[in-house]
Parts: structure tokens; C-alpha cells; sequence
């Protein structure tokens, strides 16, 4: 119980510094490196939960495809740091008066207004497995997970589309 | 056992702080990293209602929103070479004008 504990909240202080560290570092190199401790720390909780295929998904997917990506991007751009704007200069701290807002708002749902939250059961055997996920998703989901392919496929040819290089009139 | 409001709390907070990414920085791929975060805050609260409830459904929903944050990174990294190609820059206040 108390081991749980430790494990949750030190995860948890991870998980927010990386967040903080991704919203403010400079460099944006540091800010995906930030992102992928986050998601690793996420990875660990999806454990804690007892979502074992889930955690490795998003390790493989988030951790490794799409952060490899991010970085690939910045490094292809060399746009690591940019130069300061402001062209909204009250930007800044009206976001901040905001978002603070938002979280006494998120407390106040979580805190007074709702019920107290049940004990979780005991899960049964094999629960968040490559099994048990796959049944669901081949059943209960086919449409969903079809349309899926549809939108990979859909974004792969965008993606292609996008940064494929047009001849100008002058090269032609 | 953990409490699942520790989670939703924790779920909460890495919202915001994703939010308040996109609202205060001006990078356009740091922009993208924090709505990546934000998406992840959503799944984790996903995941934490499926270990309460007992119905995997939850993380199947992850699934899905794996699948299309994987397909909004591809397009809109896809995006940002291609305005990087013609206005050097990805500074979102200095794409302020439609005809490029």
C-alpha cells in the first residue's frame, strides 16, 4: 500500500516536471526530450493500472515513433531556438490568469461536487492484455478500427502530399 | 490501492500544463509537443476510469486516440515543412497572413 504510494507520487512529481520542463525550455530539443521522460513516466502509470499492452504501445508508439519523428523535424529545420515576439504582449499573463482558472475550476468538479469514488475490484486474469484488447477491438469496435486504416492510410498520402516539392515555373 | 481521484487530479494538472503550452509559446513544433501532452493527459484519465470500472473499453479507446494523434503528428509535421520551406520560419505570430 504504502510502496504504491511512493511509486504514484514520485512518478507523478516526474511526470508534472517534465511537463513544466517542456513548457518552458528554450531549446526545443530539450523540450521533446522532456516529452519522452513524460511519456515513459505515463508508460509506467498504464502498468499501475494494469494496462500492460497499452503500456507498451505507448512506449513503442509514442515514445519511439512519434517523438523520433519530432526530433527528426527539428533537427531537418534547424529550429532548435527561435529569436523572441511579441507581437500580443499581454499574451502571457492573461494565458497564466487563465489556466489557473481552469485548474480551481477542474478542483472544484474533482472535489466538491462529485461522489466519492468506489474501491476498484479486483481485476480478472489477463485484463489489459493483447487478448482481452483484441477481442474487444475485433467485436465490439470492427468499424472503428477499420476506419482507422482508412484515416492512417489518408494521413500517410497528406503527409507525402504536403512535403512533396512542387516545380515552380522557373525550374520548368 | 490508489484512489482513482489521484489519478483525475494528476490527469488535470498535466492538462493544464499542456494548455498553458499552447497559449504562451510561439514554436509551432512546441506548440504540437503540448498537444501531444494534453492528449496523453486524456488517455491517462481513460485508463484510470477502466481500472475503476472493471470494461476494458477505456483502453480501447487509447488505442484510437494513439492511432489518430499518430496521424495528426504526421500531417502537421508534414505541415510545418511546408511553411518552412517558403517563409523560413515557424514562428506562429509571423503567419498571420492566408496567401503565402
Amino acid at each position: 500500500m504504502t510502496t504504491e504510494l511512493i511509486l504514484f507520487f514520485s512518478l507523478a512529481l516526474i511526470a508534472i516536471i517534465t511537463g513544466l520542463g517542456l513548457l518552458i525550455s528554450k531549446n526545443a530539443i530539450y523540450a521533446a526530450l522532456y516529452l519522452v521522460l513524460n511519456f515513459f513516466t505515463i508508460a509506467i502509470f498504464y502498468l499501475l493500472l494494469g494496462g500492460a499492452f497499452i503500456a507498451m504501445a505507448q512506449v513503442s508508439v509514442y515514445a519511439g515513433a512519434i517523438m523520433v519523428l519530432f526530433l527528426f523535424v527539428i533537427m531537418i529545420l534547424g529550429a532548435e531556438k527561435l529569436g523572441k515576439s511579441n507581437t500580443v504582449a499581454w499574451q502571457r499573463p492573461v494565458a497564466i490568469i487563465l489556466s489557473i482558472i481552469l485548474l480551481i475550476e477542474a478542483g472544484y468538479v474533482l472535489f466538491w461536487r462529485t461522489a466519492p469514488v468506489q474501491a476498484a475490484q479486483t481485476l480478472p486474469d489477463g485484463f489489459g492484455g493483447p487478448a482481452s484488447i483484441g477481442n474487444v477491438l475485433l467485436n465490439n469496435y470492427l468499424l472503428p478500427f477499420e476506419i482507422t486504416s482508412v484515416l492512417l492510410l489518408v494521413a500517410m498520402i497528406g503527409a507525402i502530399v504536403l512535403t512533396h516539392k512542387q516545380k515552380t515555373d522557373k525550374e520548368v | 490501492m490508489i484512489p482513482t481521484t489521484y489519478y483525475i487530479v494528476l490527469s488535470a494538472l498535466l492538462f493544464i500544463i499542456g494548455a498553458l503550452g499552447v497559449l504562451i509559446r510561439r514554436n509551432a513544433i512546441i506548440i504540437f509537443m503540448a498537444i501531444e501532452l494534453m492528449l496523453n493527459a486524456a488517455n491517462l484519465a481513460f485508463v484510470a476510469f477502466t481500472r475503476m470500472y472493471g470494461i476494458i473499453d477505456g483502453q480501447v479507446f487509447v488505442f484510437f486516440v494513439m492511432t489518430v494523434a499518430a496521424a495528426e503528428v504526421a500531417v502537421g509535421l508534414a505541415l510545418i515543412v511546408a511553411i518552412f520551406r517558403t517563409k523560413h520560419n515557424i514562428d506562429i505570430d509571423q503567419l498571420n497572413n492566408l496567401k503565402g
